[in-house]
């Protein structure tokens, strides 16, 4: 700390970060907006030194997320278990509860469903596809309150144990894909058989958008109604915000610990049942590409709100859809993942800007 | 030549730079790109580390969009998109590396690796002096199933007392996981570790314990130059060629293509000179001899499997069909298949 005081004395400046009382609307605006340009200015440094155009790169992003109705689709696609893993575990970190488990909820909510597509009699869709999507609830919703009861009533961190049982769930798919569930036409490869085309969800025209995109969109609303204009949204607030007042108040916080790791389970436990019924129409090895971690950084750019979740997801599948697209101009994938991530670390380390206001100070301490 | 329109796609499962299977499929096309005096390197267009879920479709899709005329998906976890895609575009032409569907416009193409497996087992089998050999598996899926199988006959051939010892990392490329893998066999007294993974990274452990390998996919002696002995490799440019040209030519027609050692598509690689004992070198001239001949088959009885069953009765051999089935070890592996 010493050293740079030293330097800031000499050139007689200070700076200083100091608490906003409140923040504009505009800030919130302006902030993750100039973020995204630094990170593009320093991207662009990188590619022009490597030999690209980076307004070519950058053009050719956009274009492949946003410039044509297949590529705003596929962002949509790649939007919807963003939006319905990040909205679950933005509740849970409401009320502090720290769910790293959206992952594995997401595998257990596939498995659940593609237990009812695979076994249960034929029947048609309207019977079929709402009990798929019971069946995915439920074994999210499981698979969340398994870690939220020893937490509720031990104590025990939750950050391990639902991080851990990502891997349990993980685990159990690939056990079922490579033994007893795989397809007996599959030459052993480790997939099930396809599921019925009672058991796959209704697409929008000819695109993959399926009706997952209303499930997300409900979920969101009804999300939204719980927390603002509900009793029970108001006691997650609470103890959210301060546990000790939430149990002076008589509140019940174990029960609610429990209530909010089964909404916040089953709701990852929807992006499964989505993805096997809307994507792959069959359970198999690697059916997220990590969305359950992405949507810890989807709340966290959303501030927990369920409206910015919507928009996040959106901006965030854009990211990795056009990340794709880019590669065939020549760009390695590695260089991909760098301009990624440097918007990740500007939009988040921008986040600061919000909450302080940075101060230029003449004179000496 | 003139320079006609054609542009081809390749889509990865892993980087170019795994130095395996990718970077395998990768040296093809560029091959490619050299023979064929109407392809430029811009006109290949390459999406590297495609995950094998619903991304895999878009990036194919994107591929068809951008004017490909052939793409080639280098993964098996590609079929389905494969399949869903090709509807969308019946002028393109797909070509799937190692599935089983096919359509008017899709392919498939794979080598028979059980081959130099086979034969490289032989340097293995004379090479180990504790009788005991660690191999790094993948999936349990069945090409990698007949590929140990292949490896253990050869191993056997060159030296009946020999056991191979399998471990599963259930990943294909995950360097840090496949090294772990071979050190646990060493530990467990292996002394020369082959492996069916994507990275030289068990090739690494086995030279940080003085130990011998056989690699994959690629030449990778430079990793292990004091380990590695040779690795079973692919060569796919002269068949990327092959297909190019007869669907520029429009000769191309939906094939299942299982290329063998003969054809060159799989081989051998380079030897270790100083490693690879001499006698091991004139038993795999002899042994590729009459397998180029058709002399020689990897699997003809008898064949047993690890409960001494015979699985294939002399004087027959396994279809293509029951090797591409493959579900079961034969006698001299260590280790279980998940079921």
């Amino acid at each position: 700390m010493s050293v740079p005081q030293i330097a800031k004395k000499e050139q007689g400046f200070r700076v200083t970060l100091e608490k906003r009382g409140t923040t504009p609307y505009l800030i919130h605006f302006l902030v993750p907006v100039s973020s995204v340009v630094a990170a593009l200015l320093v991207g662009a440094i990188f590619l022009k030194a490597t030999g690209h155009s980076p307004l070519e790169i950058y053009a050719m992003m956009f274009n492949g997320a946003f410039g044509s109705m297949y590529g705003i689709s596929e962002t949509i696609v790649k939007a919807i278990p963003l939006m319905l893993t990040g909205l679950g575990v933005s509740i849970a970190f409401r009320m502090l509860l720290w769910n790293i488990g959206a992952e594995g909820q997401l595998y257990m909510g596939a498995f659940a469903a593609s237990w009812v597509a695979l076994f249960a009699p034929d029947m048609p869709g309207y019977i079929m596809l709402p009990l798929m999507f019971i069946a995915g609830f439920l074994g999210g919703a499981l698979w969340g309150l398994l870690p939220a009861i020893p937490r509720a009533f031990l104590g025990v961190n939750e950050t391990i144990t639902t991080l851990m049982l990502n891997y349990v769930a993980i685990l159990w798919v690939d056990y079922l894909v490579y033994g007893p569930w795989k397809d007996p036409k599959g030459f052993n490869f480790p997939l099930t058989a396809p599921f019925r085309d009672s058991a796959s969800l209704p697409t929008f025209g000819n695109s993959r958008v399926h009706l997952g995109l209303l499930f997300a969109l409900a979920a969101v609303v009804i999300v939204y109604v719980l927390l603002k204009h509900t009793r029970w949204g108001y006691e997650i607030r609470i103890i959210g915000e301060s546990q000790n007042a939430a149990r002076y108040a008589g509140m019940n916080i174990g029960k609610n610990i429990l209530l909010v790791m089964l909404l916040s389970g089953g709701l990852a436990g929807l992006a499964g049942m989505a993805e096997v019924s809307g994507i792959t129409h069959r359970l198999q090895h690697g059916i997220s590409s990590g969305y359950g971690y992405t949507a810890i950084i989807i709340a966290w750019l959303s501030k927990l709100n369920p409206w910015a979740i919507i928009i996040v997801s959106f901006l965030f599948g854009g990211l990795l859809v056009g990340g794709f697209s880019i590669q065939t101009s020549g760009l390695p994938s590695a260089t991909v993942f760098m301009l990624q991530g440097l918007i990740l670390f500007f939009v988040l380390g921008g986040e600061i800007l919000t909450r302080y206001r940075i101060k230029l100070q003449r004179g000496r301490k | 030549m003139q320079k006609v329109l054609m542009k081809v796609g390749f889509v990865y499962v892993g980087p170019v730079g795994d130095a395996g299977w990718t970077y395998a499929h990768d040296q093809g096309r560029k091959y490619m790109v050299e023979q064929l005096p109407y392809l430029d390197e811009s006109d290949t267009l390459v999406v590297e580390s495609v995950p094998e879920n619903a991304d895999a479709e878009r990036v194919l899709t994107d591929l068809a969009e951008k004017g490909c005329k052939v793409i080639f998906a280098t993964s098996f976890g590609y079929m389905d998109y494969v399949i869903n895609v090709a509807k969308r575009y019946p002028d393109v032409v797909f070509m799937h590396c190692s599935g089983y569907k096919t359509a008017e416009n899709v392919g498939t193409y794979f080598g028979r690796m059980y081959q130099p497996r086979y034969l490289t087992g032989l340097i293995a089998g004379m090479k180990t002096e504790s009788n005991l050999i660690g191999y790094v598996a993948a999936h349990p899926i069945p090409e990698v199933i007949r590929g140990i199988n292949a490896f253990t006959l050869g191993v056997r051939a060159a030296n009946p007392e020999a056991e191979v010892k399998v471990v599963w990392t259930n990943t294909w490329y995950d360097p840090a996981a496949e090294k772990e893998a071979a050190l646990s066999l060493l530990d467990a007294g292996a002394d020369v570790i082959a492996q069916h993974q994507d990275t030289p990274g068990p090739q690494q452990a086995a030279q940080e314990r003085g130990a011998f390998g056989i690699g994959y996919n690629t030449d990778m002696r430079d990793f292990a130059p004091e380990a590695n002995m040779t690795s079973p490799v692919w060569n796919w440019g002269p068949y990327y060629v092959e297909v190019v040209e007869a669907v520029k030519n429009g000769t191309w027609k939906s094939e299942q293509y299982w290329g063998s050692i003969a054809d060159g598509v799989v081989g051998v690689g380079a030897y270790n000179e100083d490693l690879v004992p001499e006698e091991a070198k004139k038993l795999v001239e002899e042994k590729l001899a009459l397998m180029k001949s058709g002399e020689l088959e990897v699997f003809a009885g008898p064949i047993k499997d690890q409960e001494g069953n015979v699985k294939v009765k002399e004087g027959e051999s396994l279809s293509d069909e029951e090797m591409l089935g493959m579900d079961w070890f034969v006698e001299g592996v260590k280790g279980n298949i998940p079921k």
